[in-house]
């Protein structure tokens, strides 16, 4: 087996014994990259030199004998949208094409100590679930070329899934970490809103974002969110609360606990194999002590109109900022300050988040506010409180990740099949809980298949501990 | 027709406290531009808001000086709108749920104006055109310094009834707001900044009239002014049977006249909603009581307490307390010398005139209480007259010498000695016969103009009792 095929908790062992040293990690993920991303297309930019320069300087500290973190030395993918300092963050799109932040994201500074090796694909401004509206390439899944890695993370799960990284940040707003992670067979996780900064990552709908981890494994995940999570002096929306240590409670099995399976998710029009796995998970839970309720989610019908407001909504505050005046793309030639703002505009941003941002400017207009922003917001509290009603009746809930299988490239979504797909994903983020994808076994056509956990506010500890035993029957997707 | 004139304002104060409302930048005025930044007041991307409690503290204590009631939860909204010193294309302001409400300010006539607001909110760039205003300009330079300052808008009531009286609402609130130390309210820096609403309507009619909003105006005097403008074109206007258009109107301070610059039709829709990257501003009871504690005397219980401890009028009292600092010193001066009447006509006469000519306000001016003090005592006990205390003032105001060197150094000590007088009447006498004859026939002037060359002789320091005393005996003997 090769470097890149491990696991992070598996080098993490060998690079500890010194049996490896970091850079020889860096360098063999790095020839994946070599190797690979010229038909997967996961990264914007390659940041190998730099990748070099950390794992040289871990296996320096490591020599002097130094206590490091579990996961120093380990090779990470870093989404296109969480800015790095020194190193272009483009948001996969044209206006901030050559945008190089003066400073780092909070969980960047978390991770100073794994070598980045570069900055994943995405949807421009991570709007999409497909990653073919990045302004620069569209991304491949490692599993099948022709097919779509899902999105908005899809850069950074196919890394993970194709051995071009061995763990990587997204961002998740309505499920950008969760969809790609079940179309490339990987494990990912949205935390808990407030459960990690936001600090550095490029804002979309900041009621709704957070950065998670995109892993191999569910311990890899564990690791990750331990090491990102926690109270930022620059992100107010930071939870004060500790971090606990998520690997202590992974292996202690789901005896006695109860899953929620909400009847409404699977009611939906499944893709066979998403109704198989189901199947499979909620016999092995069973076998394992734990106890399967139904559960009723009633307002979640509502889930995904609500999302396309109230994200659409801020991301049309969020991205006003970009106007050519301080950074990023301006026009050139522009005779007045009103013309400078509408070419820029028009020139630096794609049609989908040009879309999103008239959708969002018109329903907090003077007279559309109250029938669309804020009715969106009183139907957002009634499903959190179905949610919250359901946590009365069981620890997490189990449901799909997505309705369907990864589509074909350039095959375009029917609105209502987009609008399902979103449904599975979106009203996690839109109550704020924590939300897992789970590698479930591949299709017949040999493609992921996600399965999805959904905790309580804070109830990480949860999600990860059903979803390491899910693992021991669903097994790890081999790395391409 | 007669009309009655509705006013409102609008008040924009900048928070003197150290670092700005969402981030730990320095406030300092007048330094480099762009040289107190950071990623958040540049509105860079990924950045975020974190609330500073000082700009929190403060605002709780100017609203409750200014008698509001504070609101245990309030938000913060995302007040939308391109401009090149907006670097994150939205304010970040309270709106509907404001820290304070329903306060108010008394004024001299009795009148009470309501403040119907009190919320907290970054303040913008400072944008420079090169070149009249934005759309002229070659080009535009910015400087985010100020972008991030705690601020502060104070909105009143529609109560003021007209220039005069929006002149005195604004002069008490800067007291208050000076006494609560929270700005330093100076205009010229636009730390204190005001934009007022005003409308017309028949007396006795209870509806409000369409109003005109008023901007840039740099001064209180600028904003008498540009009312006074506007009730004038206003009242015309509705004279000739036409109507006010509601807009905003831009006063031009050389030409004197108010102008239109946008319509109601052309406003902005801001597009407010509630700021998500804050969480809900949630106070404690027991913290705001607390600052209620701490609030200092306030300009209204000073005066009061001027009236009955010093017995002054309360004319005097209210313009010793307009300013907290000109209150202070007069009453340092009066522990030092207790004549509180005596020492308010040279602080509201002299001393004013003073600090008005050279543009100065009294803590920066070399003038002390222990001086003021130290020269009434030499005008009371006879060493110098009172008009030479003035020029001896002039000079201390000058130079901060102390008032005993001045007279000392320029012979200024007044001529009490009997037998010198005696000497130079005797002298002014006998070179003005004509003015002795006139005496003698009865003419009153006479003696005037004799006293005139008495002290024109000793160049101004005869003591003027003493010598009117000396040279009625010397007339009278002749």
């Amino acid at each position: 087996m090769e470097l890149y095929q491990k696991t992070a908790h598996e080098l993490s062992g060998l690079l500890a014994k010194k049996e490896i040293s970091a850079r020889e990690l860096t360098e063999n993920v790095l020839a994946q990259i070599q190797k690979k991303d010229s038909e997967l297309g996961a990264f914007i930019t390659v940041t190998g030199e730099r990748a070099l320069e950390t794992a040289q300087k871990v296996d320096e500290l490591r020599a002097k004998g130094e206590k490091l973190g579990a996961l120093a030395g380990i090779p990470l993918a870093v989404k296109d949208n969480i800015c790095t300092e020194g190193i272009p963050t483009t948001c996969a799109s044209k206006m901030l094409a050559d945008f190089i932040p003066p400073y780092s994201a909070t969980v960047m500074e978390k991770l100073s100590l794994l070598p980045l090796v570069g900055k994943a694909n995405l949807d421009e401004f991570a709007m999409g679930s497909s990653t073919q509206s990045s302004a620069f390439h569209p991304t491949r899944n490692p599993h099948d070329p022709k097919r779509v890695p899902g999105g908005s993370s899809g850069g950074p799960a196919a890394a993970v899934a194709s051995g071009e990284a061995i763990m990587a940040l997204g961002t998740d707003t309505g499920g950008s970490i969760r969809q790609p992670a079940a179309f490339c067979g990987v494990v990912g996780l949205k935390p808990t809103y407030g459960r990690v900064s936001r600090f550095g990552a490029v804002a979309f709908a900041s009621s709704l974002d957070q950065v998670g981890p995109i892993a191999r494994d569910v311990e890899d995940a564990a690791l990750l969110l331990e090491a990102i999570a926690g109270p930022d002096a620059l992100d107010g929306t930071v939870s004060s609360k500790a971090v606990p240590d998520f690997r202590a409670s992974l292996k202690s099995g789901v005896r006695g606990m109860k899953i929620g399976l909400p009847k409404e998710y699977l009611a939906l029009e499944l893709a066979p194999a998403v109704q198989e796995k189901l199947a499979q998970a909620r016999e092995h839970l069973e076998a394992q002590g734990a106890q399967c309720v139904e559960v009723s989610l009633p307002r979640s019908q509502y889930a995904a109109a609500v999302y396309h407001l109230i994200a659409s909504a801020e991301a049309s505050s969020n991205l006003a900022r970009f106007d050519g005046v301080r950074y990023g793309h301006r026009a050139e030639n522009c005779p007045d300050t009103l013309t400078m703002y509408l070419q820029s505009r028009s020139e630096g941003f794609g049609p989908e988040v040009k879309l999103r941002i008239m959708l969002g400017t018109y329903a907090l207009s003077a007279d559309a506010y109250a029938d669309f922003y804020q009715k969106a917001q009183k139907v957002r509290r009634l499903i959190a409180d179905d949610f919250a009603h359901s946590f009365s009746q069981c620890d997490c809930l189990l449901l799909p990740t997505t309705s369907g299988l990864p589509p074909l490239l350039g095959q375009e979504l029917e609105p209502r099949e987009s609008y399902t797909a979103d449904l599975c994903t979106v009203s996690a983020n839109l109550a704020g809980l924590p939300a897992l994808s789970l590698p479930s076994g591949m299709s017949e056509e040999g493609l992921p298949v996600g399965l999805q956990l959904v905790g309580n506010h804070f109830q990480e500890e949860t999600l990860l501990k059903v979803a390491w035993t899910l693992e021991q029957c669903f097994g790890q997707v081999e790395v391409k | 027709m007669e009309y009655e004139i509705v006013i409102g304002l609008e008040v924009h104060v900048e928070l003197k406290t150290k670092s700005k409302i969402f981030c730990s930048c320095s406030t300092a005025f007048g330094s480099e531009p762009n040289s107190q930044v950071c990623p958040f007041c540049l509105g860079m991307p990924g950045a975020l808001p974190v609330l500073n409690q000082k700009v929190v503290e403060f605002a709780t204590r100017a609203s409750l000086a200014l008698g509001c009631t504070i609101h245990t939860s309030s938000i913060f909204h995302r007040k939308n709108y391109f401009y090149p010193d907006l670097p994150a294309a939205y304010q970040i302001s309270q709106f509907d749920q404001p820290l304070a409400t329903e306060g108010k300010i008394a004024l001299t006539d009795g009148n009470i104006i309501g403040v119907t607001r009190v919320h907290m909110e970054a303040e913008a760039g400072k944008s420079t055109h090169q070149g009249d205003n934005i759309l002229a300009a070659e080009f535009s330079l910015e400087d985010f310094n100020r972008s991030g300052i705690g601020l502060i808008e104070i909105v009143s009531e529609p109560d003021i009834r007209s220039p005069q009286e929006a002149k005195e609402y604004l002069e008490r609130l800067k007291a208050i707001l000076e006494y609560t130390e929270v700005s330093d309210c100076k205009m010229e820096e636009g730390s204190l900044r005001c934009d007022a609403n005003i409308s017309l309507r028949p007396m006795g009619s209870s509806k409000l009239g369409t109003k005109a909003e008023l901007k840039n105006l740099n001064s209180f005097r600028a904003v008498e002014r540009a009312l006074e403008y506007e009730v004038e074109r206003q009242t015309q206007l509705l004279d000739r049977g036409e109507r006010v258009v509601q807009e905003t109107r831009n006063w031009d301070e050389a030409k004197g006249i108010t102008s239109s610059m946008r319509s109601k039709e052309e406003a902005h829709d801001y597009r407010y909603f509630p700021e998500p990257d804050l969480l809900p501003l949630e106070l404690e009871r027991s913290w705001i009581e607390e600052i209620r504690s701490t609030l200092p005397e306030l300009p209204h219980a000073r005066a009061a307490r001027f009236q009955q401890e010093y017995g002054l009028p309360q004319y005097d009292a209210e313009l010793l307390v307009g300013s907290k600092a000109l209150a202070n010193f007069y009453e340092e001066t009066v522990s030092l010398f207790p004549e509180p009447k005596e020492v308010a006509n040279w602080v509201m006469v002299e001393v004013l005139r003073l600090l008005r000519s050279s543009e100065q306000e009294i803590q920066q001016s070399k003038l002390t209480a222990k001086g003021l003090a130290g020269l009434l005592k030499l005008v009371q006990d006879g060493t110098i007259s009172g008009s030479v205390g003035k020029t001896v003032l002039e000079k201390m105001f000058k130079t901060g010498q102390e008032p005993g060197e001045i007279v000392e150094k320029q012979g200024l000590s007044q001529i009490s000695d009997q037998g010198k007088l005696e000497e130079i009447i005797a002298q002014v006498v006998a070179a003005n016969p004509k003015s002795v004859t006139d005496f003698k026939a009865g003419k009153g002037k006479a003696m005037g103009f004799l006293v005139g060359q008495v002290m024109k002789q000793t160049r101004g320091m005869a003591n003027p009792q003493l010598t009117n005393k000396l040279l009625g005996e010397f007339l009278k003997k002749q």
